[in-house]
C-alpha cells in the first residue's frame, strides 16, 4: 500500500479529483496549506509599504492505494496539475504498514 | 448661505419673547401651515439626518472591524458601541449645553448643565417656530460628537486598552469637543472672526484627527510594525469586505451629516439646498476614491483597496467645511485632492513611525484641513487667513489638551496592553472573546 501525498496550485484541485476518480481511486484527503518550494514567496504593497509573501497557498491531496496502482496514480496527477509554470507542486510516495476500515474493521487492501 | 449654526438657546429665548403676541394671535386663529411648516420640516430633517449620521457609528466600526487582525476584532467592537453610548450619555450631562451656550464669553460655556427636552405636546406658541425641536437639535448634535471618538478609536487599535480609551471619550465627548465647537457653531470667537466650516472638516474631523495622533504618538505603534532599520511592516487587515461595507454606510451618513447641516428645510431654497448638497457630497466621495484608485495604480503597479476605501472618505471629508456653495465640478476636484492627500500622507506618517492602523489622521485630519482651506475657492465670505487660524486655533487646542490627558493616563494607569497580550490579541487578553472562534487564525 502506497501514501500518494500531492501538493498542488488550488485551482487544479477539480481537475485532479475528475482525473482520479476516472482511474479508480475512491477516497482522498484534501487540506488547504500553505508554503514554498521552488516558486519561493513574492512581493506585495500593503498601503504603500512592500511586505513580502513567504507561504503560497497550496492543496495538499493525500491519496491512499494499492502498491500496483501507485504509479498510474502518480501519473494522472502529473499530467492533471502540471501547467508548465513555476509553482506546480510535488508529489511524494510513501510506504502504508497498516490501514483499517472504521466502520467493518477491515484492514490493509481491503480497507482502501 | 447657511454658514454658521444658531443657537439653539438664543432662538429659544427669541420665541419667548414673541410668544405673548403669538398667544394672543392664537386665540383668534391656530397658526397656519406658513408658520408651523418650517418648524416641522427642519424638525424632520434633523430627525432623518441625525439617523443617517447614527449610522456612521456603524460604518466606522465595520470600517474598522474590517482593517484590524482577526485577533483584534471584538474588542474594535466593544471600543465601537462602548463610545458611541458614553458620547450619548456626555453629551446630554454637559456636552449639548456646553456647546450652544447662547450668550457667553465666545470662549468657555457653562458647565454640567444637562440638556432638557421641549415638554410633552409642545404648543406652537411655546416651540422655537424659526428653529426647530430641542429633541431633533440635540440628537442631531450628539451623533457628531460620537463621529469625533470613532475617528480617534480606528486610529489607536490593536494595542489600546480598554477603560483608558474610553475614559477619553468621556473627557473629548462632554468638554473637549463642546468646548472648541461652541468657538463655532455655538456663536463663539471663530464664527465672530468670520472662520467658515459648514458641517466640520475642522470641527468634527479635524478634532477627531488631532485627538487621534495625540493618542498615536503617546501610545507608540505596534509590535513589529516598524522595523529596526527604519523598514515598514504592514499588517493587512482581516477583513476587506466589512471594510468596504463600512466605507459605503460612512458615504450614506454623510449625506446626513452635511445634508442636515443646512440645519433648515422650510423653504424652497432651503429644501433645495438640501439636495444640492447631498449631490456635491457624493461627487467629492466618488472623487476621492477614483483619484485614489488610479494613483495606487500609478505609483504601486496594483491598485490598492484599502487605499481606494481612505479616498473616498477623504473625498467626503474634504467637502465638509463646504458642501454647498461648490458647482458639481469643485465637488469633484476638492474631493480628488482629498484622495490625493491620503494616498500621499499614509507612507509619510509611517516614515514618521505613527502608527495608524486604518488611516485616520490622513483622512480627519489632513483631508479636514483641506477641505477647510478649500472653503476660500467657492465662498466669497470666506477669507484664507480666518480659515488658517481656525485651523491653527482647533489643532493647537485639541492637539495640546489631548496630548496633556493621555500623558496623565499613561502614568495613572497605563493605555497600553502587555507584549504577551498584544501578541496574543486583545480579544483575548482584554475581554476572553473572540470575534471569531470557531475559525483558524489568519
Amino acid at each position: 500500500m502506497k501514501l500518494i501525498i500531492a501538493t498542488i496550485k488550488p485551482f487544479k484541485l477539480e481537475e485532479v479529483r475528475e482525473a482520479l476518480t476516472g482511474i479508480g481511486v475512491r477516497g482522498m484527503m484534501v487540506t488547504e496549506i500553505k508554503g514554498f518550494g521552488a516558486q519561493s514567496g513574492h512581493t506585495e504593497i500593503y498601503r504603500g509599504a512592500e511586505y513580502a509573501v513567504n507561504f503560497v497557498p497550496k492543496i495538499k491531496l493525500e491519496v491512499a492505494v494499492s502498491a500496483a496502482m501507485a504509479d498510474q496514480v502518480v501519473d494522472t496527477i502529473t499530467k492533471a496539475a502540471r501547467t508548465g509554470k513555476i509553482g506546480d507542486g510535488k508529489i511524494f510516495v510513501l510506504d502504508i504498514q497498516q490501514a483499517l476500515r472504521v466502520r467493518t474493521g477491515e484492514t490493509n487492501e481491503d480497507a482502501l | 448661505m447657511n454658514m454658521k449654526r444658531f443657537t439653539h438657546k438664543g432662538l429659544a429665548a427669541a420665541a419667548f419673547i414673541a410668544m405673548p403676541s403669538l398667544a394672543m394671535a392664537q386665540e383668534a386663529a391656530a397658526p397656519g401651515f406658513d408658520e408651523i411648516g418650517p418648524y416641522i420640516m427642519t424638525t424632520l430633517l434633523f430627525c432623518m439626518a441625525g439617523f443617517l449620521v447614527f449610522f456612521m457609528a456603524c460604518g466606522f466600526a465595520m470600517l474598522e472591524g474590517g482593517l484590524v487582525r482577526s485577533k483584534n476584532v471584538t474588542m474594535q467592537m466593544t471600543k465601537n458601541i462602548g463610545l458611541y453610548s458614553i458620547a450619548a450619555i456626555m453629551y446630554w450631562f454637559m456636552g449639548f449645553n456646553l456647546m450652544y451656550p447662547g450668550d457667553f464669553n465666545g470662549y468657555v460655556g457653562s458647565f454640567f448643565v444637562p440638556t432638557t427636552l421641549d415638554p410633552v405636546g409642545v404648543a406652537a406658541a411655546d416651540a422655537a417656530l424659526d428653529y426647530a425641536s430641542i429633541g431633533s437639535d440635540f440628537f442631531f448634535q450628539l451623533v457628531f460628537v460620537a463621529a469625533t471618538a470613532s475617528i480617534v478609536s480606528g486610529a489607536l487599535a490593536e494595542r489600546i486598552k480598554l477603560w483608558p480609551f474610553l475614559a477619553f471619550v468621556v473627557v473629548l465627548t462632554g468638554v473637549f469637543y463642546p468646548i472648541s465647537g461652541s468657538w463655532q457653531w455655538g456663536g463663539g470667537w471663530l464664527a465672530e472672526a468670520g472662520f467658515s466650516d459648514f458641517a466640520g472638516s475642522t470641527v468634527v474631523h479635524s478634532v477627531g484627527g488631532w485627538a487621534a495622533l495625540a493618542g498615536a504618538i503617546v501610545l507608540g505603534p505596534r509590535l513589529g510594525k516598524y522595523g529596526k532599520d527604519g523598514k515598514v511592516n504592514p499588517i493587512p487587515g482581516s477583513n476587506l469586505a466589512l471594510a468596504t461595507l463600512g466605507t459605503f454606510i460612512l458615504w450614506l451618513g454623510w449625506f446626513g451629516f452635511n445634508g442636515g447641516s443646512q440645519l433648515a428645510m422650510g423653504t424652497v431654497g432651503d429644501v433645495s439646498d438640501v439636495s444640492r448638497i447631498f449631490a456635491n457630497t457624493n461627487m467629492a466621495a466618488a472623487a476621492g476614491a477614483v483619484t485614489a484608485l488610479i494613483l495606487t495604480q500609478a505609483l504601486y503597479k496594483k491598485p490598492d483597496l484599502t487605499m481606494v476605501l481612505n479616498g473616498a472618505l477623504a473625498g467626503l471629508v474634504s467637502i465638509t467645511a463646504e458642501p454647498l456653495a461648490p458647482t458639481l465640478f469643485g465637488a469633484l476636484w476638492i474631493g480628488a485632492v482629498g484622495g490625493l492627500i491620503v494616498v500621499l500622507t499614509v507612507p509619510m506618517l509611517d516614515k514618521l513611525k505613527i502608527d495608524d492602523v486604518v488611516g485616520a489622521i490622513p483622512v480627519h485630519l489632513f483631508a479636514g484641513i483641506w477641505g477647510t482651506i478649500a472653503v476660500v475657492f467657492y465662498n466669497s465670505g470666506a477669507s484664507l487667513g480666518t480659515q488658517l487660524l481656525g485651523i491653527a486655533a482647533y489643532g493647537v487646542f485639541t492637539f495640546v489638551a489631548s496630548l496633556i490627558l493621555w500623558f496623565i493616563l499613561k502614568a495613572a494607569i497605563g493605555i497600553r496592553v502587555g507584549e504577551e497580550e498584544e501578541m496574543n490579541g486583545l480579544d483575548m487578553s482584554e475581554l476572553g472573546m473572540e470575534a471569531y472562534p470557531e475559525f483558524s487564525k489568519g
